[in-house]
């Protein structure tokens, strides 16, 4: 797979998974902004914050979709089924370690143990983030089962 | 313990007015608000109603209309003797100052109306009521009881404990959380305590709402006390912004900030009431719901906003009349929701008791299929004063009057079915005529000075003689010497006050003066009020019908004296924080109907404004030569 391939497919994907992440909270499946959670490590402005969750979410979706490629080169195996499997395997690393380290390394989200204050104020998201809401791990995975299905297909056109 | 069982123990209020049921009186309701929604606090510091995000969603708090089925969330002294409340000066921040056998504390209550751009720039909460409790000598022994029930009461919610983030529960698309430095315990679907505060402790409370996760979550800290500073500084300078030197000037401010209260600042519209259901006739079912934008007020909002140099405001409720309508235009309905929506169908809430056994509750509003010829007339007039004074209509904005102008034109003659919005059909109203009469006026009056371009002035001035024609011969009635309701009627209502105030007659002339003796004989209560009209079915007079009249007298009708001592008469049927509702009961003088009303405050306003003008021998806005000085701006937004 080039580089230009790679730069696409990753693109592409990034925006599918993040087209659904919005649509369920468009459609009140969750609570979560996934670009506002992100953003908000970087600013406290709200409106600057979802503009820059949103670029570094693309950034970071472009630098996932370098480890799905290599694990597809090192498996010799680039299908849709693949890329949703690790798509699975990706959305439960988020939802299991990322999602109940983040008070821990968001510079603004309060916690359980502690509570908010002057300079930590968000809510932060729980197990699975189900504080975002009880349908929140559905959304997130079926997200990123779709970013790998999209991945995986087109590194199999590709190559 | 619900608000039934509670007041058969206190009696905590100065009013008396607290029935065996435990139904607070509506005038000892107060009204907190962030620009987008507002609650009820009784006296006894309960909150009653709330409803969020916006002014008509379904309510997490309605004890206002249920005392056992509805939420409410309560903090008040256990056995309080004495009860007193007031606004932080000029600001909508309420104190409730309780005092009991052992100590004073003080409750301050707070919807955090922080400007969008704060909101925008910062890590603030969507929407966040701040409560805050401060014992001053003493201790005081405080009982807290938060219990919110989704959906107008329908559904039971579950509260849950999130470490020290605080109580979390879900209803509908958001998510709530209760903050405090005290504990809570959870039960019931709720959250309780007690605590006895002794001299300088302070106990803080944050409840929140956020459709969008991560929420914001407020620290208990000293910083929440920066908060309510910041947000009573923000109120205070919006309302001493204020361009009035009068001899009311309390009161004016306090109506402006009510209406200010009662604005969805995202859209710019007004609703006429943040509640509904409240009757007026207690126990009978005349309840509406007020939760709406009601075009008839624009008229007498813009002038208000204007002569108060409230211009961001005023700018933005035209914009949003003039864009939100876009969808019926030409024809215009005659309310709207905060978004320019058809309201939505009525219907009852069955489970609900109702205010004192007021049934049934109603949510959504019939009259939104009604006909009211009057409304194109209002706007019309409101764009004008707006236009008269520095504001710029755009070529967008005059099609839109052209368009209505014309539409006025083709269906002036039709009956409709008023202002008063019976539901018993359609009559050929006077007070519809004469608005339609405004409509042609202010039209004409427009092009005459250049600021609208292409509107077929011969037609409008053709119709404008035909409409003022027929008001003079139809709508008088030789036999009573007075103008009657309807075409060739004998009946008389208030808004007949208005001819004058529309520059349609002199207040002075002898039709006016005899319109008035009739008004007053037919109309008026033995306390020098005003019911809007004649009726089998009770309520009460109607307040802004009684600063009509004093603003008729200021305006000639009367003189000088006679128009202050009617508003110094109306000031005493205000509650203690200068709060109206829609009607007055002439027996007791308590608030009926819809609490606070926004037509009221705009009719307070206007009365004041016209006095001040008559003592300073200063033509009414809407009737003054053009200005051409550029407006100033109010600067403080939310």
């Amino acid at each position: 797979m080039n580089w230009t391939s790679w730069l696409l497919s990753g693109f592409v994907a990034t925006l599918a998974l993040s087209t659904l992440l919005a649509t369920s909270h468009g459609l009140g499946l969750t609570r979560m902004n996934l670009p506002y959670l992100i953003g908000t490590f970087v600013t406290p402005e709200r409106e600057k914050a979802r503009v820059y969750g949103f670029m570094i979410h693309l950034v970071n979706g472009w630098a996932f979709s370098i480890l799905y490629a290599l694990i597809f080169e090192a498996r010799h195996i680039a299908n849709w089924w693949f890329g949703a499997l690790l798509g699975l395997a990706h959305a439960l690393f988020v939802l299991t370690v990322v999602m109940s380290l983040m008070p821990g390394i968001h510079p603004r989200m309060a916690s359980e143990q502690h509570g908010p204050n002057a300079n930590r104020q968000l809510e932060p998201p729980g197990f699975m983030a189900l504080h975002y809401g009880i349908q929140t791990p559905v959304s997130v995975v079926l997200s990123h089962v779709v970013f790998g299905v999209i991945l995986g297909s087109l590194y199999q056109l590709a190559t | 313990m619900s608000p039934s069982e509670r007041s058969a123990e206190i009696d905590p209020r100065n009013s008396g007015e607290t029935d065996r049921r435990g139904w607070p009186a509506i005038q000892d309701y107060a009204i907190i608000g962030d620009c987008r929604s507002a609650a009820l606090v009784s006296r006894d510091g309960s909150i009653d109603w709330l409803c969020w995000p916006r002014f008509d969603s379904a309510a997490i708090f309605s004890a206002l209309l249920d005392r056992e089925r509805g939420g409410y969330w309560r903090i008040s002294p256990v056995a309080p003797k004495t009860i007193t409340r007031n606004y932080v000066k000029d600001s909508n921040v309420l104190e409730t100052h309780f005092a009991g056998r052992s100590g004073k504390a003080v409750l301050t209550d707070v919807m955090a109306s922080a400007p969008y751009t704060s909101r925008r720039l910062g890590l603030l909460p969507d929407h966040d009521i701040i409560r805050r409790v401060i014992c001053i000598a003493g201790d005081v022994e405080f009982e807290i009881e938060f219990v919110p029930r989704g959906d107008y009461g329908r559904i039971g919610v579950s509260v849950r404990e999130i470490g020290k983030l605080g109580l979390r529960f879900v209803m509908g698309k958001g998510a709530y959380w209760l903050r405090s430095n005290m504990p809570l315990t959870v039960s019931g679907g709720g959250a309780r305590g007690r605590v006895v505060l002794r001299a300088n402790e302070t106990l803080r409370f944050s409840l929140s709402y956020s459709e969008e996760a991560p929420a914001v979550l407020s620290p208990l800290d000293a910083s929440l006390d920066a908060r309510i500073g910041h947000v009573t500084a923000a109120w205070q300078q919006w309302g001493r912004h204020a361009n009035y030197d009068g001899a009311y000037r309390d009161s004016v401010i306090r109506s402006a900030l009510a209406l200010k209260l009662l604005t969805y600042a995202p859209s710019g519209a007004i609703v006429a009431a943040p509640t509904t259901s409240l009757p007026e006739d207690v126990g009978a079912n005349l309840n509406w719901d007020y939760r709406y934008c009601w075009l008839r007020d624009a008229s007498f909002t813009i002038r208000a906003l204007l002569e108060l140099d409230y211009w961001d405001e005023a700018e933005d409720f035209l914009d949003w009349m003039l864009q939100a309508t876009r969808l019926t235009q030409p024809k215009l309905r005659i309310l709207y929701t905060i978004y320019g929506e058809k309201a939505p169908a009525e219907r009852e809430l069955e489970h609900l008791s109702g205010y004192r056994e007021s049934r049934p509750v109603r949510i959504g509003n019939a009259a939104r299929d009604q006909l009211q010829l009057d409304v194109h007339g209002e706007v019309i007039d409101a764009a004008a004063q707006f236009a008269f004074h520095g504001g710029n209509l755009d070529r967008d904005m005059q099609q839109i009057l052209i368009g209505f102008g014309n539409y006025v034109v083709k269906n002036w003659d039709q009956p409709d079915e008023g202002i008063w919005e019976p539901r018993s059909g359609r009559e050929n109203h006077t007070h519809s005529r004469l608005l339609c009469w405004t409509a042609m006026d202010r039209l004409v009056r427009l092009s005459e000075r250049g600021l609208l371009r292409g509107a077929p002035v011969d037609v409008y001035k053709q119709q404008s003689d035909l409409i003022r024609r027929q008001i003079e011969t139809r709508a008088w009635n030789e036999r009573l010497q007075s103008y009657v309701s309807v075409l060739d009627g004998d009946e008389l209502d208030s808004s007949l006050l208005l001819l004058s105030w529309y520059g349609f007659e002199q207040a002075s002339s002898a039709r006016m003066r005899g319109t008035y003796r009739n008004l007053r004989q037919y109309l008026g209560t033995p306390d020098g009020l005003l019911y809007r009209y004649r009726k089998e079915k009770r309520e009460g007079a109607f307040a802004i019908c009684c600063f009509w009249e004093a603003e008729y007298l200021a305006l000639g009708g009367g003189s000088l004296d006679e128009a202050q001592q009617v508003f110094a008469r109306l000031m005493k049927y205000a509650n203690e924080l200068g709060l109206y509702g829609e009607e007055i009961d002439p027996n007791s003088g308590a608030a009926l109907g819809n609490f606070p009303q926004a037509f009221t405050h705009v009719g307070l306003i206007g009365a004041a404004l016209s006095i001040r003008e008559r003592e300073k021998g200063e033509q009414q806005l809407a009737h003054r030569p053009p200005t051409a000085t550029p407006h100033s701006s109010s600067e403080v937004r939310s």
